[in-house]
């Protein structure tokens, strides 16, 4: 499937500042390796040390955040739009 | 990098600080990436219920909203803010870990109920650590 993955706007340098990128995927886990196959330097700031979405890599199916669908194995059709939105989080101690 | 900071934003990011200390208050860096200044500082809700006075939390969603709105005035989003309530200004290992590359996160410690310092912090391209940037207040 081609899909297409909106990229934020911190994330962009890694992307050749594309806010789009077109890949090829039929699951989302498949699309984001197709992603960070392509622009590599993406993938340490998308998944920690065990391969893992940090957890403030939020990933939206259409509107839908992939955690309340099947995560990365949620299967994707032709066309489809994955957006990559952060959240922000830290504190002091 | 140099962080300018317009010196009524400035003054708006640490009133908030104060406001919401004894918790941590987080809120969006906005204005011109070019020249790396803040025009605007804008409040934002911290999530974290449950553990205030240490963390805080800005869903994607609704961050996204407000970048978006802030971006329709024109303002390019340069990076957060947030407060440590009576702890230093210096990045947590928890700040690094939920670090984003290529933005600046700014950091004003509260002690007491007072503004104690101010510093802003950029995600080393390897997130081993953060580099502090100095901060420069525009007039």
């Amino acid at each position: 499937m081609t899909v297409s993955i909106r990229i934020p706007t911190p994330l962009r340098p890694y992307t050749d500042g594309e806010s789009a990128v077109t890949v090829e995927g039929s699951t989302v886990g498949d699309a984001l390796g197709s992603l960070t196959t392509v622009h590599g330097g993406l993938s340490k700031h998308l998944r920690d040390d065990k391969g893992v979405l940090r957890s403030f890599v939020n990933v939206y199916l259409s509107g839908e955040d992939i955690r309340f669908l099947d995560g990365e194995t949620t299967p994707l059709t032709e066309g489809a739009v994955l957006t990559i939105v952060p959240s922000i989080a830290g504190g002091s101690r | 990098m140099n962080l300018l900071i317009d010196r009524e934003e400035l003054a708006r990011l640490h009133a908030h600080a104060v406001e919401g200390y004894p918790h941590e208050v987080v809120g969006i860096l906005a204005g011109s990436r070019t020249n790396h200044r803040v025009h605007r500082v804008q409040p934002l809700v911290n999530e974290r219920a449950d553990s205030p006075a240490n963390r805080y939390k800005v869903g994607g969603l609704v961050l996204m909203d407000a970048e978006q709105a802030l971006e329709g005035e024109g303002f390019e989003i340069i990076g957060y803010y947030h407060s440590h309530p009576d702890h230093p200004s210096q990045y947590s290992d928890f700040d690094r870990d939920h670090a984003l590359p290529n933005m600046s996160y700014l950091i004003a410690s509260v002690r007491g109920g007072e503004i104690s310092n101010t510093q802003s912090w950029r995600l080393l391209e390897d997130r081993t650590s953060m580099q502090e940037e100095a901060i420069t207040i525009e007039n």
